[in-house]
């Protein structure tokens, strides 16, 4: 009836070990990782990937199109036709300094262009991330396995924010520039094949470098100004007991059509496009890489020649003297910390 | 205040005047229990009668009225510095799908400074699993496996086994119980399990609790048990003479005699009724429960 006849065991037990260090922050983004592989890393390589391939394809057939249209001689390069058709060389020769800015300035934007492909899958998995984020667990009860373990509420919650707001950010950008590089060894090709020098051609007048330099600069611009949608969506992922996408979606806009109804914001002299942008928009929206620059006077931009004031790091970060941007940052914060809360106490195992 | 601060001293748990409502039901009504350091305690209930209340109470899962310390802190308010020295399988199958064996490993090793990643791999050493297999790749009793590995190289001072067998057939049910005596229970550790299966436990417990209605009905040490229940085989002709001392349970078996079951009556008046032995748990149980569900 009892347990003694079981103490003959206990001297033969192997020692337990002393407590060791812990690293627990590095193995909770470890966790996010491992649990969130393919939106994290995959999907904004296979995006990046997947437009490289479209371009190479498309290459491809415009050749074959050039090359029908040089063998029947309806192109001709300056009379000096050339059997295997463009000789890039020829072209570069014939070009100004000005021209050579202009070039520049395409391919930065031809870069920029490519970066573009994993930032808009990582809006979509960062969306979708922190709309799990602290509901997943909670549906298939792995909740009770984590909250086995001592880690503290606040340390789960930042954690998960942290894999939102950096280190989803960082590899997708990590993809953009495996993409962009892989546009750039693309284009050197076909620029070699058809005569011209990569050298001059493309890494002399185009900026690889600074452009990787600019997406890297605007992590932490990223990080603040998706604060408010990470907090906003991870609250209702760690409120809602079942459907967290259609309350996250459905409050606010339901809030905005409420208010564009009864014009409510008339009361503090502000039309309902304002309680659009900065509420439902910020609350939704700001996990969109780039959104800031609508913070910003970047209406000029319309074509090649204005990116360079894109690409230029100071313009992204002075958005951090916008009062929109900490308001907005506070807010996220001070909703995380309501999920911090939900989390300790949500009942529904 | 004295007796608290002693009790807290010696007991790893010690809960008073607990208090849970749901919306539609109270779950924990003024239950009060101890439990000692260096024990296997039974906390055995029929569904819905606060178990799991209970032992999510003192894991400080949930808010609850009344006074409750595990080893000296409050789950409340001190969870964070608690889970250093408890630990818990709240139920088969709540290790996340996606995680593999060894991801899960390597994380509690380096979230949890009590872990000990020699041994748990020793563990796993012995079971079909392999370091690279996903938990959605496992049977039920294989994840059982895993978890029982991870916990119990966690040198924990207080264990919390909420059903841990439930849905496994019986080879791993037994295999899970000797696991935990054999290469991870003694005197400095505490179990506490709650189960249906009954009969499974009652050889491995060196303390019962019963709750019913969210209160504890009965609290004591498998010996006393056995001291103070005696179940007779009554024969029909003695059947009056042994229902004067007030059975607190009897059943009739075929060929007219009677079992009975007397509690607190001294066993010399009752060894002239007829065979006398100590009640099984489960019979006990049920003579405990009876008109729960009336």
């Amino acid at each position: 009836m009892n347990a003694s006849t079981f103490d003959g065991d206990m001297g033969t037990r192997a020692p337990v070990a002393a407590p060791h260090p812990t690293h627990k922050l590095r193995l909770l983004l470890k966790r996010e990782f491992w649990e969130h592989k393919g939106g994290f890393f995959w999907a904004p390589l296979v995006a990046g990937g997947i437009s490289l391939l479209l371009t190479i394809m498309a290459w491809i057939v415009a050749e074959v199109v050039a090359r029908k249209a040089v063998a029947d001689g309806q192109i001709n390069i300056d009379n000096d036709i050339k059997i295997n058709g463009l000789d890039l060389g020829v072209i570069t020769g014939k070009m100004s300094p000005d021209d050579f800015h202009q070039l520049g300035q395409g391919i930065d934007f031809s870069l920029l262009t490519f970066a573009m492909w994993p930032m808009v899958v990582l809006a979509f998995v960062v969306f979708f991330y922190c709309l799990g984020a602290l509901y997943d667990d909670r549906k298939d009860r792995s909740v009770l396995f984590w909250k086995s373990l001592p880690i503290s509420d606040r340390d789960t919650v930042v954690s998960k924010a942290l894999g939102a707001l950096v280190v989803a950010p960082v590899i997708a950008i990590a993809a953009a520039m495996i993409t962009i590089l892989g546009f750039m060894a693309f284009i050197s090709l076909v620029v070699l094949i058809h005569g011209g020098n990569p050298y001059t051609l493309l890494w002399g007048p185009g900026n690889p470098l600074s452009v990787l330099a600019h997406l890297l600069a605007s992590i932490p611009v990223y990080a603040v100004w998706a604060l408010p949608t990470v907090g906003w969506l991870m609250l209702c992922s760690a409120w809602a007991r079942s459907k967290p996408f259609l309350w996250a979606v459905m409050i606010p806009v339901f809030a905005g059509i409420f208010v564009s109804w009864f014009d409510v914001m008339d009361l503090f002299n502000l039309e309902s496009g304002w309680f659009w942008g900065h509420i439902v928009g910020r609350s939704l929206l700001s996990a969109v890489p780039g959104g800031w620059l609508t913070l910003l006077d970047v209406d000029h931009v319309q074509n090649p020649e204005q990116l360079g004031s894109l690409l230029d790091v100071g313009r992204s970060y002075a958005v951090f003297l916008k009062p929109e941007m900490w308001i907005g940052a506070v807010a996220g914060v001070a909703m995380l910390v309501g999920a911090i809360r939900l989390r300790r106490w949500r009942d529904d195992n | 205040m004295n007796a608290t601060v002693t009790s807290s001293a010696t007991s790893v748990v010690s809960a008073r005047g607990l208090r849970k409502a749901y919306k539609n039901k109270v779950a924990l009504a003024d239950t009060a229990f101890e439990i000692p350091a260096g024990r296997i305690v039974g906390l055995i209930g029929p569904n819905g009668a606060g178990k799991t209340t209970a032992l999510k109470a003192m894991l400080g899962l949930i808010p609850f009225e009344g006074q409750m310390r595990v080893l000296g802190r409050d789950p409340r308010t001190q969870r964070d510095e608690l889970m250093n020295d408890v630990c818990f399988i709240a139920d088969v199958a709540v290790l996340p799908r996606w995680i593999r064996v060894r991801e899960a490993i390597e994380f509690v090793a380096g979230v949890h400074p009590r872990f000990d990643r020699m041994r748990c791999e020793r563990f796993l050493a012995n079971t079909q699993l392999k370091p690279d297999m996903r938990v959605r790749e496992l049977s039920k009793g294989m994840i059982v496996q895993l978890h029982l590995a991870l916990v119990m190289a966690i040198d924990a001072k207080l264990l919390v086994l909420d059903e841990p067998t439930l849905g496994l057939d019986i080879l791993y049910r037994k295999q899970f119980y000797q696991r935990l005596l054999e290469d991870y229970f003694d005197e400095n550790k505490t179990i506490l399990i709650t189960t249906h299966q009954v009969e499974e436990i009652e050889h491995i417990l060196t303390d019962v609790m019963f709750i019913r209605d969210g209160k504890i009905v009965l609290e004591a040490p498998m010996d006393a048990v056995g001291e103070r229940y005696i179940e007779v085989l009554v024969n029909a002709d003695r059947a009056e003479e042994a229902r004067n001392l007030r059975p607190i349970d009897e059943r009739a078996l075929p060929f007219g005699k009677t079992v009975m079951l007397f509690d607190g009556v001294e066993p010399g008046r009752l060894t002239h009724l007829g065979e006398t032995r100590t009640p099984g748990l489960a019979d006990l149980f049920v003579a405990t429960m009876k008109g729960t569900y009336a």
